[in-house]
């Protein structure tokens, strides 16, 4: 194993810009680090910079501006194929003309690897997606799940310390998606290889990574853990765009304690806690978890203000209810609570007073 | 709705089978779409298909020596070439009969230039033969009319001929199906003319040679049998039937005449027809030349075929034919030789544009098409003809190269009117057909499959080599059968810039069509060439598959 480079980062995004044209950026000023053996995931609606930023991590792309370090060494001017990063492609892009065994062989072939050697590695490539059978097989003769399995392996025969993945489960359906997330993840654990992973659905990316970096506009928003990134999103696009989230807006009143008064615009007052304002007279978009507010008075915290709520709309899903609310003339506000015997199903037209701890409630950037 | 408990076969609602009720429904929809392909079905059926089966006919098709000479031929099948002699006195007889009718109809000579292509020299046998048929006739004429006037006028001779009595319909019916054989003439008319039965048993063959001469008479000149004297081959006719009739037993018509044309037979000047034959051209004699008769004599023949890779028949069967008349296989050779050198080429320029075309962004890839295009919208002979202005020794390659000093100007290369032309002229003219199939299979290959194979630590030329070329290979296979197939048959530019060593199959087909006439070797010939086509193309489907084809 090579040296580990002094900060410890085993992949080194700095400074890194891209541009295809001359004229906007694509990437703007990436800086990120990656220590061995984590899987982190790219997550970003698209257009947002990420699908680039594995591909100038790939070499297919060149940075117009920056370095990018692999185990500390420069990789900017080394081709792909000379990179050793495994990746699997969106569409797998499993060689059509080759069988599963030759596409898994390719890879060693190049690597001047002898025949009984490759027939071994293949095999245990095989036996680790649990494809052992398929060996045969051409692509075209497998199901997308099984193409998927067969990606992987390949990206993986060759002992990569680095896999990217670039949307790996886009095509597949939702029930074999999430059967491929516990997959995936438990793979990267068990080779302890180092994981990039590219996706645009969230709940992929706050399932499968140790941490989640959030893409808007060329830049990472936040780069956090699943839970830091749902629980404390930095600023109000992540709180956006992970999960279910309400937004009020208003002006800070004032701001104490760790603690932030905010006048919602129709004048009511909410208790926040401060995140990017810093003085009274900012404009500020509140932002609360469905599953954070409350509404049974006897659990709300004392001081605490409230507000007063029309329920518009009551949806039963089974596990859970989620009641469409009219708060301070924003009509979706959304309310999740747990189906158990003690919780009061609300009614459409029933008036209730709502409230959150302070904490819950984050104060973010307008 | 049937019930799926009951038995037998399902019904539909009303009760009938389902299968005739939905054969019933699907019935109106196949009959319109074959409304809607009838014409297109007819067009191609009247001007493809049939002109093209009726070509490949004639490759084998040898009608014309057994209808233009039946007698000779049917004597001719007891006749053994082998002993080195010509044939008995009954074959010439029949010949000169035969020949008289055809020399008439000027038959002769098709016959005589069908059976030049196997033995030469018997065109002009026939030709000048043809001419000398009537000197026979004239002596034996010359003498019947000393003997009664009256039998030098067709008045007399009609009415002797008619006689009376029930007539021979049949004699009238064979000759006339014998006289249509030959010139393929509609021989439906009434010829105004029937023999006696008596007469006819009396003097067949005079009967014969009377019947023919009324037959081309009535339906090749549209004259009046009565009013026009018969031919010098009657009167052979009539003097071989009066040697031996028993003329004292007729009481017909004219049966006096014919009692003193009897007694005055001594005075006829009796020739052999093998010396008369002899006396116009010795050849006559050769047995070979009666060999090559009796061998093209069956309608149908392998002759063509044979000719047309080198081989003839011989008595002692298929043999090669004289090297110096060995020129098919040849051609056959260089013209495979040539289409593969330029599908080859073809495939070496056209892969890298269409790469190019295939990986450039939208809006450049369409116009730089064009320019692949533009080649199709300039006439085939301007084409042709510029690179006829290109390469030849005082062109502008020429000029080029002498200026620049690289070629003497006494040493100009020849580039035209031979292979080499040949082959740089119908790359460029076939190059599109290879690029386009080429261009749009690449464009269905995913840039991900070389990013993949990058990935997976292929450099460029492997990642192309293993990945990217083997998903092409449709796309060359597609090309190279069009532009093969398109070569192989090629005509106008090999005719252009060809010369003497460039030209391919097709234009000795083009020959044989348009100069030599000799339609059978040509059909043969073409015959071939769409056998090798098919054949090539069976062996594409078995080696690489016609599915992996793709143009698009």
């Amino acid at each position: 194993m090579a040296d580990v480079s002094s900060d410890g980062a085993f992949v080194e995004f700095e400074r890194v810009q891209k541009s295809y044209d001359g004229e906007n950026l694509v990437v703007k000023d990436l800086n990120l680090a990656l220590p061995k053996g984590e899987f982190l995931t790219m997550l970003g609606p698209s257009g947002s910079g990420k699908t680039t930023c594995l591909m100038m991590l790939a070499g297919f792309e060149t940075a117009t501006h920056g370095d990018i370090r692999l185990d500390g060494v420069s990789i900017n001017n080394i081709p792909p194929h000379k990179r050793g990063i495994g990746m699997v492609f969106q569409n797998y892009a499993l060689f059509p003309h080759m069988t599963v065994a030759e596409n898994l062989s390719f890879p060693l072939e190049v690597r001047k690897m002898g025949k009984s050697e490759r027939e071994e590695k293949v095999k245990r490539a095989l036996d680790m997606v649990q494809m052992g059978a398929f060996g045969g097989r051409r692509p075209a003769q497998m199901s997308g799940g099984q193409q998927q399995r067969i990606a992987l392996a390949r990206a993986l025969v060759f002992e990569a310390e680095l896999v990217l993945m670039d949307e790996p489960l886009g095509a597949l359906d939702k029930q074999l998606r999430e059967h491929m997330q516990f997959e995936i993840k438990r793979i990267a654990d068990n080779l302890g290889i180092t994981v990039v992973y590219v996706t645009h659905d969230q709940t992929e990316a706050l399932t499968m990574s140790d941490r989640v970096a959030v893409f808007d506009d060329g830049r990472i928003q936040q780069l956090a853990p699943p839970d830091k990134l749902y629980e404390e999103p930095e600023n109000s696009f992540v709180a956006q765009f992970i999960g279910e989230n309400n937004t009020l807006e208003g002006t800070v009143k004032e701001i104490a304690n760790g603690k932030a008064l905010v006048e919602l615009d129709d004048g009511e007052l909410i208790d926040c806690k401060p995140i990017n304002v810093s003085k009274p007279g900012e404009r500020t978009r509140v932002s609360i978890r469905p599953e954070r507010v409350e509404y049974n008075k006897e659990r709300l915290q004392e001081g605490v203000h409230t507000l007063k709520a029309e329920v518009m709309e009551f949806i039963y899903m089974g596990d859970i209810f989620r009641t469409r609310l009219k708060v301070a003339g924003n009509d979706e506000f959304v309310i999740k609570t747990r189906n158990a015997p003690d919780v009061e199903r609300l009614t459409p037209g029933q008036q209730i007073e709502i409230g959150w701890l302070p904490e819950d409630c984050r104060a973010l950037d307008a | 709705m049937s019930d799926a408990t009951q038995d037998g076969p399902v019904l539909a609602a009303d009760g009938t089978p389902l299968k005739r009720s939905l054969a019933r429904a699907l019935r109106m929809q196949k009959l319109r779409a074959l409304a809607l392909i009838a014409p297109l079905l007819l067009f191609v059926l009247l001007t493809f298909i049939a002109p093209i089966a009726d070509m490949l006919f004639r490759s084998v098709e040898n009608q014309i020596v057994s209808a233009t000479m039946p007698a000779t031929v049917r004597e001719l099948s007891d006749w053994d070439g082998t002993t080195g002699n010509p044939p008995g006195e009954e074959v010439f007889k029949a010949l000169y009969f035969d020949l008289f009718l055809a020399a008439e109809a000027k038959e002769h000579t098709k016959l005589g230039t069908r059976l030049n292509y196997e033995k030469t020299g018997v065109s002009s046998l026939f030709r000048s033969s043809g001419r000398k048929l009537d000197d026979l006739g004239k002596d034996y004429q010359k003498a019947f009319k000393k003997i009664d006037k009256q039998l030098d006028e067709g008045e007399f001779w009609y009415t002797m001929m008619t006689g009376s009595g029930p007539a021979s319909d049949a004699l009238v019916t064979a000759r006339k199906a014998r006289f249509g054989d030959m010139t393929d003439e509609s021989t439906k008319a009434d010829i105004g003319f029937a023999p006696s039965q008596a007469i006819t048993d009396l003097l067949p063959l005079t009967a014969l040679a009377y019947t023919d001469f009324a037959v081309f008479t009535a339906i090749a000149d549209g004259d009046t049998v009565a009013e026009e004297d018969p031919w010098e081959a009657v009167y052979v006719a009539l003097a071989e039937d009066l040697a031996t009739a028993d003329v004292a037993a007729y009481t017909g018509p004219g049966a006096d005449v014919l009692q003193a044309a009897q007694a005055g037979l001594d005075t006829i000047p009796v020739t052999s027809y093998t010396a008369f034959f002899e006396d116009i051209d010795k050849d006559w004699l050769d047995p070979e030349v009666w060999e090559t008769v009796k061998m093209y004599s069956p309608k149908y023949t392998n002759g063509y075929f044979l000719n047309a890779v080198d081989l003839q028949k011989s008595p002692d069967g298929i043999e090669p034919r004289p090297e110096n008349q060995q020129i098919y296989m040849k051609l056959f050779k260089r013209t495979m030789f040539m289409s593969l050198v330029i599908t080859g080429s073809c495939i070496l320029l056209g892969y890298p544009v269409a790469w190019i075309l295939a990986n450039l962004p939208m809006r450049t890839a369409n116009l730089l098409m064009i320019l692949v295009l533009l080649p199709f919208w300039t006439s085939l002979l301007v084409r042709t003809s510029a690179w006829k202005v290109m390469l030849q020794q005082q062109g502008v390659i020429n000029d080029v190269l002498v200026w620049l000093g690289l070629v003497a100007d006494d040493a100009r290369l020849v580039m035209i009117n031979n292979q080499f032309g040949t082959i740089v002229a119908m790359t460029h003219i076939l190059l599109p057909f290879m690029i386009l199939p080429l261009y749009s299979v690449m464009q269905t290959i995913p840039p991900t499959y070389l990013r993949a194979a990058k990935s997976l630590g292929a450099t460029n030329w492997t990642a192309f080599w293993r990945v990217y070329f083997p998903q092409s290979v449709p796309g060359i296979g597609a090309g190279s059968i069009l532009v093969f197939i398109l070569s192989i048959g090629y005509y106008i530019t090999p005719e252009i810039v060809g010369g003497t060593t460039g030209t391919f199959i097709s234009n000795r087909i083009a020959y044989h069509i348009s100069s030599s006439l000799n339609w059978g070797l040509a059909a043969a010939l073409g015959t071939i060439l769409l056998g090798v086509v098919l054949l090539l193309y069976y062996v594409y489907d078995k080696i690489v598959g016609i599915d992996n084809v793709k143009l698009g």
